[in-house]
């Protein structure tokens, strides 16, 4: 080690910077989110009409409780970067830990792609509406994604600082819209009256609805990511969780209430940005430009807190060589997984190169319900292995096991939701992680710290 | 020249501004500290542990 190292430091090794709260675990976990409430979740509703995407949202929303309530109790005691990575590698075994890994990279990485690519269809709308007809996004795409790498490099609290700002702002604008189209004056302003047909294709529709449902909440559980970089986990992880997930519920009901009550479902099933059309709705030119506004800052702050969360899940398989351990270095001055940071950026560009924006988000959204199946498992070895009483926990989440029984049985239900629209995709991302944990167990496994990745101190499982 | 044709050279030049700054500043890092240093965070321990013990050792 270098004297210059050491002197800079004023010690001997290097940490990810303790500097985070709960309001900034709240911008994580919201802002990666909220991005699904001003697009997306309408296509729930051309699936299963409006009444049917407004079951999908809150059937989903049930999912993501569990998600979060599960996710709050487990990351109050595993306290480090990578989130369910480390939690699978500490609770099941190292080729889940190595899938679930692999889950969050790819999910946050081809998410971020996607918010760039919405920040660029934003811009080229902008564009054309001036007149231009030649605008090319991608300047824009990279831009973005170049920024937000810049903050995530030099350092975590200005990044969630930034973050809760504009995620602030474009909750904001979602609640000064309700209040703007006056909710209260039924056949007036809104017309649930009218435009609320039944379901148009049964109940089918409404599990077809469940996929898309998924837009609404994608994300939260991100808050996890965070846990090594929180002045105190058992505190700041579940508080910061339950009152993101407070926070989605809310915008997520607001969100369906104003545009299911002022588009007819048939436009609003195929809408790229339906909040800001039923912004237009209203008439209102401030409404319009706040609402452009909100859409921006949710694409901006998801694709930011998406660059924070793969770099340390990809940083924590790094450190306990599951990946090569040069991903596993800290940054000694701004105390970030930079390289894990720099590595991912082309990786974020080539997606969103590929303009496939439904795609993207497909195997997003695959890989994120992947890790959801995973967290219902996990939990009951959990409780299993470590019984209440045995190890502190910042959080306990109620009524197990029904929480983890719940979660598995909602996510059987958006595979076969999933299945019906995009049975093709659902199979080849499995085809992928099958192949990479056959790449895993023949090759990479061999690389593996086997005993020193376990580093909480907790007693010995019950059992063993 | 349009102002969105403006625009979008600029963009492409900020990104490759900060992009290269990116790459610069790790490449510097590798050189200047060793490798054991950048890699000696561990998960489970932090420095605010730490501090916590060495002032509960200098009590003592």
């Amino acid at each position: 080690m270098s004297t210059a190292a050491t002197a800079e430091s004023g010690k001997d090794r290097l940490f990810l910077l303790k500097v985070l709260g709960p309001i900034h675990v709240w911008a994580l976990g919201v802002g990666i989110v909220l991005v699904g409430e001003y697009m997306g979740w309408n296509f729930s509703v051309a699936k299963g009409g409006a009444l049917g995407s407004l079951i999908a949202c809150w059937v989903i929303g049930l999912l993501y409780t569990c998600v979060a309530m599960i996710d709050s109790e487990v990351t109050s005691t595993v306290a480090a970067a990578g989130g369910q990575y480390t939690q699978a590698k500490h609770i099941i075994g190292p080729l889940m830990a190595f899938n679930v890994g692999l889950y969050l990279v790819m999910a946050y990485t081809m998410l971020e792609a996607a918010d760039a690519l919405i920040v660029g269809d934003l811009l080229t709308q902008l564009a054309e509406e001036s007149g231009v007809t030649d605008f090319n996004a991608q300047a824009f795409v990279v831009l973005t994604i170049a920024i937000l790498a810049f903050m995530n490099y030099r350092g975590v609290l200005m990044t969630l600082s930034v973050n809760f700002l504009i995620t602030a702002v474009a909750f904001i604008a979602i609640i000064v819209m309700f209040f703007g189209i006056s909710p209260w004056n039924e056949g007036v302003t809104i017309f649930h009256g009218d435009l609320l047909t039944g379901l148009p294709y049964g109940w089918i529709g409404v599990v077809a609805a469940l996929q898309f449902g998924m837009w609404y909440y994608l994300g939260i559980e991100g808050t996890c990511q965070a846990a090594e970089e929180v002045r105190s986990a058992g505190r700041s992880i579940p508080l910061g969780t339950m009152c993101g997930m407070i926070t989605l519920l809310i915008a997520a009901s607001l969100t369906w209430f104003m545009a299911s009550g002022l588009l007819p479902w048939e436009y609003l099933g195929q809408a790229m940005v339906p909040l800001y059309d039923t912004a237009r709705m209203t008439g209102s030119p401030m409404l319009q430009t706040l609402l452009f506004v909100g859409t921006l800052f949710a694409a901006v702050a998801s694709a930011n807190g998406c660059i924070n969360d793969a770099s340390r899940a990809w940083f924590s398989m790094g450190r306990d060589r599951y990946m090569p351990t040069w991903f596993g270095a800290v940054h000694p001055r701004y105390r970030t997984p930079f390289r894990s940071i720099v590595f991912l950026i082309p990786i974020a560009v080539s997606f969103a190169f590929t303009g496939l924006l439904d795609q993207v988000i497909t195997f997003s959204i695959l890989s994120g319900l992947l890790g959801y199946t995973f967290m219902s498992i996990n939990v009951i070895k959990f409780r299993r292995k470590w019984p209440l009483g045995v190890i502190d926990r910042g959080y306990v989440h109620p009524f197990h096991p029904l929480p983890a029984l719940m979660l598995l049985t909602l996510c059987t239900a958006t595979y076969f939701a999933t299945y019906l629209g995009y049975g093709p995709q659902l199979l080849s991302i499995m085809v992928f992680y099958i192949i990479a944990s056959i790449w895993f167990a023949l090759h990479r496994y061999k690389y593996v710290a086997r005993g020193d990745q376990f580093t909480m101190t907790w007693p010995r499982p019950a059992g063993y | 020249m349009s102002i969105w044709t403006i625009a979008s050279y600029a963009a492409w030049a900020i990104s490759a501004l900060l992009l290269g700054w990116m790459l610069f500043d790790l490449i510097r890092v590798g050189a200047v500290y060793g490798e054991d240093f950048l890699m000696s965070a561990r998960e489970g321990e932090d420095e605010l542990l730490q501090e916590a013990e060495e002032e509960e050792g200098g009590r003592k």
